[in-house]
This record gives C-alpha cells, sequence and structure tokens, in this order.
C-alpha cells in the first residue's frame, strides 16, 4: 500500500532517516560515573565492583557476599522498591566465577532501572531477596531450577518447573538441549527403563 | 450481598481436607494444580504446582537464529502472540541498534492493542465462565473472532502470529485491512457496554467479585506484579507511559486504576483497557505514517556482544526479553519475564481465609495463561 | 364401568404408564429445548443435526447413555454407589402421582365416564408433595459419598445444606397459599382458586416469589447450582457417574424442575384454570383445553429455569445460605402473619 504512493518527505535527502542507514550499534560504556551509580556508591561504597552502560541500560556489578546488604539498601534508601526480574547466565568456562545472577530492579519516582549483577562460582551460595522483595520468591525458585545456585536464606527453596528428584539443571550449557533420560518410567512397556523419551528417536512405535 | 464469611465458621472438632484443583479441572485454565488445604469450604492454604507444559523454551532459543525465534514466543502465552513477539524483537532491535522505520512501529502498535483486546476479552470471557456467567463467553468470542480474522488477513496465521522480524514488518497491511479495522474499532464500544450491561451492576457478580482477593498498592508492588492486577490495587503504572517504546510516546491514552485491588476492580480495570486501546487504534488508523516497514538490516541477525533487556506492557502485565549475545547468529541465553508467572506466585495470598469458589476467581482474575507459566 | 378390575387397576396402571412415559419425555425434551434456547440466547446453534431441526437428539444421547461403559470407582462404597441414582430419579417420579394436571375429562367423548387425568388426589398432596421430593436429597449426598471423590463429597454436601435451607422458607411460602386456601388437597386449591375468582399469584405475590426462587435453589439450577458448579467441583456429586447411572441424576434434575414448575403453576397460577377464570367475556379462552393451559403455564416456568442459566452468575456458597436463612426466612414469615391477618379480618380464606 504505501510503496505505490509517494513517499512523504520523512527527510529532506541530506541524511538517512535511521532506518536506512546502517544500524548504530550500541557499545558499552563505564558508568561508574552515571547518576544512579553514583547513587548507590554513595550510600555503600565498596558496593560497586564495576558499572557498565549498554544501550542505555546500566549495569552494576556488585560483590556477592554483599547482595543483601545492596538489595536492602536499593530497596529502602534508594526507592527501588520493584523487582522487575531475577534470572541467571552460565558463562561456563569462565575462570572468575561461572555464573552471573542478575537482577533488575525499578523505581517508579523516576522511572529508572539498575541491574544488578554478581558473578558466582558453582556451588557458591546467594542471598536471597525474598526478605527484600517477596516477588523474588519463585525468580530464585526458578534460578535454582535451571542453574542449580543456590539462594541462602529462601523460605522454600525448591523446583519449580521440573518435579523434584530431577536430574540437572536445564539451562546450564552443559545440560544436552536434547535432553536426558530421567529415568521416569510413566509406561515401561511402551519406553522400556533406560529408553526415556529422548534416547530413543521416533518414541513409541 | 456482602461476604457472609463469619457464617462458615469452623466447627471444633473439623479435619482439615486437602484437595488437588487440577492439572486436570476445568476451571485452573490449562494444566494449572492447585494443592488446597481446607476446612470445609474455607481456604487455610493454596499452593501452585506449576510446570506441567514446561518445554524448556529458553533453551531451545539458544539453538536458534535470532528470526528463528519470533514463532516460538507466539508458543509462550499463546493468546497475547503479537506482544510476545513486539517484546522479542523489541529486545533485539535494542541490542543490535536498529530504529525501525516508523510505519512498522505503528503497524506494531495497533496488532499490540488488537492483541490485548482479543486477550483481554478471552480473560473475560473465561472469568465470567467460572464465576457461572455461561452467555458472556459466546458473546465475547463473537468479537474475538473479527480480530482473529484482521490478524489471519495480515500475516496468515490467527493465533501464533508470527508477524515481526527484527527490524520491522515483514508485509505491508494489506488492500483495505485498515477499512475493515475501524469498522470493528466502531462498533466494539457497543459490545462492550452490552457486556457491562450483562455483569458491572449485576448483584451476583457484584457479590462474588466485590472484596474478593484483597491486595493493597504496597503489597502488589512488593509483590511484583504488573498489569491489570497492579492498577486494580490503585498503583498507576504502565510500561506503555513508564518507559515507552515505539510510539506509544505519541499517542493519548489514560491508564485506569481502581482503588480497593479486590477482583471487582481489576475487572473494570480490564474493561476500560479495551475502551483505552480502542482509543489507541483509532488513533493510530488516523495518524498512520506512509513509508517502508522494514529497516535496513543484514539478511542473518548477528548482534554484538553484550546484553540487554526490552519489555513492552502484554496484556497480562510487564513482558520482557532478556538477551544475551556473544556476537553470535544465535542468543546466548534469552530470558523471559514471564508475566503470568509473576502474577501467579500471589495467589496464596489473595485465596488464604476465602472460599473454594474464590479460589476459582482469583485465578480468573490474575489471568494467567500457563504456556507462558511453564515456558 | 363400575367393574373394580377396571376402576383400580386398569385405568390407574394405564394413567401411571402415560405419566412416567410422558414425565420421561418430557425431561428429555426438556434438555434438548434447553439446549435450543440457551444456544439461542447465546448466538449459537445447539443441537440440529439429529432429525428435524435435531428433535431427535434426547433420543440419540439416551441411546449413547446406553451404549456406554458403566464404570465403577474402584474405591467407591459400591451398594450406596449403585442406589444413588435410583434414590434420586424414584422420588422424582413419584411426586408426579398427586399433580393434577386437569379436571376430569372424558377426552373428547372417547370415554363413557370423566376421569381425572392425575393419578390420584389425596388430602395431603402438598405435604406429599414436599416430603417426597426432599427424599431425592439422599440420592445426592449418599452419591457424592460413595463416589469417594472429594469434589463428589463436596457437591453433596453443599447439596445438602441447600435444601435443608431452602425446604423452610419454602414452605412457610406454601403455608401463605394453604391458608387462602384451606386444604392440602392440589385439586381443592385449584377449585379454591376457581371459587375465589382470582389465581393465588396476586395476594400471594411475596410467597410466589420466594416460592419459586427457593424452587430454583432446590433444584440445583443455575444461579444456585452450587452443587455441580462445574467450575469449582467439576461435576459436584455427580462426578464419578457415568451412563445411565449418569443419565438419572440427570434426568431427575429435569423432572424436578417439572415439579416446581407444575406446583407453582398450582398453587399460584391456578392450575389449569384459563387466565382471569371469573372474567366472563374471556370465555371464549375455554377451547383451550384445560390440559394445555396447564401445560402453558408449566413450559413458562420452564422457561424461566433456561432463561436464568443464560443470564446469571453463580452465587458463592456463603452467599446462598445467608440468601436462604437472612432474607427468605424472615420475609416468608412476615409474609405469612400479614396474609393471616388479613384472611382473619376479611375473611377470605375458607
Amino acid at each position: 500500500m504505501a510503496e505505490q504512493e509517494t513517499p512523504t518527505p520523512q527527510a529532506p535527502a541530506v541524511a538517512l532517516p535511521p532506518w536506512e542507514a546502517n544500524p548504530v550499534t550500541p557499545a558499552p560504556q563505564d558508568a561508574r560515573q552515571h547518576g544512579q551509580v553514583a547513587e548507590l556508591a554513595a550510600a555503600l561504597p565498596d558496593a560497586v565492583l564495576d558499572a557498565v552502560d549498554m544501550a542505555g541500560q546500566v549495569t552494576v556489578a556488585i560483590p556477592v557476599e554483599r547482595a543483601l546488604e545492596v538489595f536492602r539498601v536499593c530497596a529502602e534508601r534508594l526507592g527501588y522498591e520493584f523487582l522487575v526480574d531475577c534470572t541467571a547466565v552460565d558463562w561456563k568456562d569462565r575462570p572468575e566465577g561461572r555464573f552471573d545472577v542478575i537482577w533488575w530492579i525499578h523505581r517508579h519516582r523516576d522511572e529508572r532501572r539498575l541491574r544488578l549483577k554478581v558473578r558466582v562460582a558453582d556451588g557458591v551460595e546467594v542471598a536471597s531477596a525474598t526478605p527484600v522483595w517477596k516477588t523474588a520468591n519463585w525468580m530464585e525458585r526458578e534460578v535454582w531450577d535451571m542453574f542449580g545456585i543456590r539462594f541462602a536464606g529462601h523460605p522454600n527453596l525448591e523446583r519449580i518447573l521440573t518435579w523434584e528428584g530431577f536430574g540437572g539443571h536445564p539451562l546450564r550449557k552443559d545440560f544436552p538441549v536434547e535432553g536426558i533420560d530421567t529415568g521416569a518410567a510413566v509406561y515401561p512397556e511402551t519406553y522400556p527403563p533406560g529408553g526415556g523419551p529422548s534416547a530413543k528417536p521416533g518414541g513409541a512405535q | 450481598m456482602s461476604t457472609d464469611l463469619h457464617l462458615i465458621q469452623s466447627m471444633p472438632d473439623s479435619e482439615e481436607m486437602e484437595v488437588s484443583f487440577g492439572p486436570q479441572h476445568p476451571a485452573t485454565h490449562g494444566v494449572l494444580r492447585v494443592m488446597v488445604r481446607l476446612d470445609g469450604e474455607r481456604i487455610l492454604d493454596a499452593r501452585p504446582i506449576i510446570g506441567y507444559l514446561h518445554r524448556g523454551t529458553e533453551k531451545l532459543f539458544e539453538t536458534m537464529y535470532y528470526n528463528g525465534c519470533v514463532p516460538h514466543t507466539d508458543r509462550l502465552d499463546y493468546t497475547t502472540a503479537a506482544a510476545n513477539n513486539q517484546a522479542f524483537v523489541g529486545a533485539v532491535e535494542k541490542l543490535m541498534g536498529v530504529t525501525i522505520p516508523p510505519r512498522a512501529a505503528w503497524i506494531r502498535m495497533m496488532l499490540a492493542e488488537m492483541q490485548r483486546l482479543a486477550s483481554h476479552i478471552i480473560w473475560l470471557a473465561t472469568h465470567a465462565l467460572d464465576i457461572g456467567a455461561m452467555s458472556p463467553f459466546f458473546y465475547t468470542f463473537q468479537e474475538r473472532e473479527t480480530i482473529l480474522d484482521l490478524f489471519e488477513e495480515y500475516c496468515g496465521a490467527r493465533l501464533t502470529l508470527n508477524a515481526m522480524r527484527v527490524g520491522g514488518q515483514p508485509l505491508d497491511l494489506p488492500e483495505g485491512w485498515t477499512d475493515r479495522l475501524r469498522v470493528f474499532v466502531d462498533q466494539l464500544p457497543d459490545r462492550i457496554a452490552e457486556w457491562e450491561r450483562l455483569l458491572t451492576d449485576n448483584r451476583i457478580w457484584k457479590g462474588r467479585t466485590v472484596g474478593v482477593g484483597v491486595i493493597s498498592a504496597a503489597d502488589a508492588v512488593n509483590w511484583g506484579l504488573t498489569g491489570p492486577p497492579l492498577r486494580g490495587s490503585g498503583v498507576r503504572w504502565d510500561v506503555r507511559k513508564a518507559l515507552p517504546y515505539e510510539g506509544y510516546d505519541q499517542v493519548e491514552f489514560d491508564v485506569p486504576i481502581g482503588q480497593n485491588g479486590d477482583t471487582y476492580d481489576r475487572y473494570l480495570v480490564r474493561m476500560e483497557e479495551m475502551r483505552q486501546s480502542l482509543r489507541i487504534l483509532r488513533q493510530c488508523l488516523d495518524r498512520q505514517p506512509d513509508g517502508p516497514v522494514m529497516a535496513k538490516v543484514p539478511k542473518v541477525i548477528k548482534p554484538p556482544k553484550g546484553e540487554v533487556y526490552h519489555s513492552v506492557e502484554g496484556p497480562k502485565g510487564e513482558l520482557g526479553f532478556y538477551v544475551v549475545s556473544d556476537g553470535s547468529t544465535q542468543p546466548y541465553r534469552l530470558h523471559v519475564r514471564p508475566s503470568s508467572f509473576i502474577n501467579l506466585q500471589v495467589l496464596p495470598e489473595l485465596v488464604r481465609g476465602h472460599l473454594v469458589a474464590d479460589l476459582i476467581a482469583v485465578i480468573g482474575t490474575l489471568d494467567i495463561v500457563l504456556g507462558e507459566i511453564d515456558r | 364401568m363400575t367393574n373394580p378390575w377396571v376402576v383400580y387397576l386398569l385405568v390407574p396402571m394405564v394413567k401411571i404408564v402415560v405419566i412416567l412415559g410422558a414425565i420421561t419425555l418430557a425431561a428429555a425434551y426438556l434438555s434438548y429445548f434447553e439446549r435450543r434456547l440457551v444456544g439461542f440466547l447465546q448466538i449459537r446453534l445447539g443441537p440440529n443435526r439429529v432429525g428435524w431441526q435435531g428433535v431427535l437428539q434426547p433420543i440419540a444421547d439416551a441411546l449413547k447413555l446406553f451404549s456406554k461403559e458403566d464404570i465403577i470407582p474402584t474405591r467407591a462404597e459400591k451398594l450406596v454407589y449403585l442406589s444413588g441414582p435410583v434414590l434420586i430419579i424414584v422420588p422424582a417420579l413419584v411426586v408426579f402421582s398427586v399433580i393434577p394436571f386437569g379436571p376430569p375429562t372424558n377426552l373428547f367423548g372417547l370415554l363413557p365416564q370423566a376421569i381425572p387425568p392425575y393419578l390420584t388426589d389425596i388430602n395431603v398432596s402438598v405435604l406429599f408433595v414436599l416430603g417426597v421430593s426432599s427424599f431425592g436429597i439422599y440420592g445426592i449426598i449418599l452419591g457424592g459419598w460413595a463416589s469417594n471423590n472429594k469434589f463428589s463429597l463436596m457437591g453433596g454436601l453443599r447439596s445438602a445444606a441447600q435444601l435443608i435451607s431452602y425446604e423452610v422458607p419454602m414452605g412457610f411460602a406454601i403455608v401463605a397459599v394453604l391458608l387462602m386456601a384451606g386444604s392440602l388437597s392440589l385439586v381443592s386449591i385449584v377449585e379454591a382458586q376457581r371459587q375465589a375468582h382470582v389465581w393465588y399469584v396476586f395476594p400471594g405475590f411475596v410467597a410466589f416469589f420466594i416460592y419459586f426462587i427457593c424452587g430454583v435453589a432446590e433444584t440445583n439450577r443455575n444461579p444456585f447450582d452450587l452443587p455441580e458448579a462445574e467450575a469449582e467441583l467439576v461435576a459436584g456429586f455427580h462426578t464419578e457417574y457415568s451412563g445411565m447411572k449418569f443419565a438419572f441424576y440427570f434426568l431427575a434434575e429435569y423432572a424436578n424442575m417439572v415439579v416446581v414448575s407444575s406446583m407453582a403453576t398450582v398453587l399460584f397460577f391456578g392450575g389449569w384454570l384459563r387466565p382471569f377464570p371469573s372474567w366472563g367475556w374471556l370465555g371464549f379462552l375455554d377451547v383451550v383445553p384445560p390440559v394445555v393451559w396447564f401445560l402453558a403455564k408449566v413450559a413458562a416456568f420452564l422457561y424461566c429455569y433456561i432463561w436464568f442459566r443464560g443470564t446469571f452468575p453463580r452465587v458463592r456458597f456463603d452467599q446462598l445460605m445467608a440468601l436462604g436463612w437472612k432474607v427468605f426466612l424472615p420475609v416468608s414469615l412476615a409474609n405469612l402473619m400479614v396474609i393471616g391477618t388479613l384472611i382473619v379480618l376479611f375473611g377470605g380464606g375458607r
């Protein structure tokens, strides 16, 4: 429809409109001087390990042992009353710690967001954010289920999407995409023990 | 009809009963299972058990090309496919620094608002059905059909749209589509008024929803509620206003809020949201710019190394996608902020002390879709 | 026609067969009309495939239910489980033995003498109807308990509570009619309305209102269909029943609807009498046989039932109880006192 009509003069032919030019890829920039980071650094001087601004989103790396303290300060003193989400990323072979655990926090006062990040090795416990934001409950259960990161002080850290007794943490990079044999013998005649739906391509005949 | 909970007192020697609502139950909207401890008809505790529909979508995303992920986002919350597409492509575009052409943005807004209408219509239909009003189900689905027909005409699919690509829209609007949409937009307000006549002032409806599942504004924020459940508690917060994307800062609309944070207020909020969506659609139809619908993006999407989070106001709340790229053609990690999942976890708080019938009303009012919860 | 074999055996037997057949068929077709009507209210078609406009649908359903596998849950209390459907269908049908469908008739001259088109008229038929129809609750509560299913049990308990709560105001509403008519016989009540030149719905409007709402509640119909609220309790007390056992529950529910409608017709709407029996200029209406008047009134009530189903949401359990005990009971008592006082003052009754 639009192609047949004469294009409306969007910008007078000098500069290309941004959608016809090559995309300007955002690059990470140091954000230690960013207002929100400075605020946090002022409240908790040694809590900010690093701060990166990418595409307008600020990520603050915090030490894992001080996580709960940072949460409390953010929620109570800096006004970040809304925990948007919490998840993790598995960097399998990274020497300085395998997982990133990430929280997004939001404050309604000026509609700003901050991303907190800790770097942990496999088996290290992270403080649970549930005392500060109740909504962290299921998010942390999901992270435990999917990545096997334990949260200290969580009221009920059980698996949530897989079942209790599932052997593995699916979103780890060393978990096969095809799935694993869980040993669940639902229909032993159709799926003989040890076979597993994934081990037998084609499944039941 | 006020709440007469005191009429059903617990007996001195009564025993507790544990009932498993679901995973196969007519009113749990899919495969939700709620273990309910009951004292007679009163709920002592409710424990949602989820995961029956877990498909490992986030794991699958890691094996796919970026544009190949789009159809899989459709299947997260299958009633809000356009919003899922919008959030995902928005995240990747932000990571790549792509600006989409204005016409594409406005088409996306139209699709998203139509999807919001369709989703709210399903919510109204099932919520009313759960509370026992059967007829609204059919009245509402008739209108939803028109929306799905328009979707079909635009992209060939009715439910799982796969209608957006990184960099814009794959297709321009077909001939006459906007006229048909305008007809629909003009007739829907009458229909909404009709549905409201059946329910809004109905004493039984009010008896079933007023004062049921109350959550205060502070609690709602602390529990991370977004979307209508948050606004029903009186927090005027909407991603479209707070962190505008696409053309939402150029259209006029109001964010309706409730006062008491009960099921009835959430009902009113959603009904008003439908009208506001129509208002946005009308502006989109009037002010839709011309021009291309696809930005200049490479054939193979290869975002730079980095991470980005982008969220939209989905029909059920804030729907976000977190993309971590290692500079390859596949996402290193793709995480969804599922609004239904986070809204559902407040269920035990809302139903404790209420009756069994209220559990069903509260599940309905949270407007969950298990496809998104379990992913 | 004085042969006792004919009078005491043949005629009643024929009547029993006709009434049973008619009621069973009526209940089955009520389900058909409900589906068509609700379909109409909900802008859809409803069953329209089996036979002309789907009129054979109830027969097809019956055949299907007959041929269904008969499932008895392993853990069910077998004897009680099996007796549930019997306990509910028998009272629902027995009640029809005293419902007066019309005045004695000779079927347009086919019979040598006029015989009443109802099975019997006993002098306590109101109590009989109330007593026997309440007996059906055993089928619900025992069936719900014996299924060994928590949803069934809750449905059965809800139903018991509901029936007991609504029996009381319903009884008081009926007493108002009894005061006016001065008789417990349903036939006499109709005759009394003829003599009073007025349907009892006009003086007893409040009583009628309470009676009909309680009737809807007692038959577990929307908006009071809590015992089988599919959104909460799956199918309530008959969740575990299949095949013909389910059909019995189903049939009994519809038969009970017909009972409540018939009683409303007899008690408040003059039974088989034409509208405004005292107005002579409406005499041309008498060409319509009385039975047709009766059936038309019953059909109107049944239509209301279905209409409710298409319109209302479901009330909650506590609201249902509150409505019964805190609204209807006092109102029906007050109504009784008002009517009683008026009768004493103006001598309306007998």
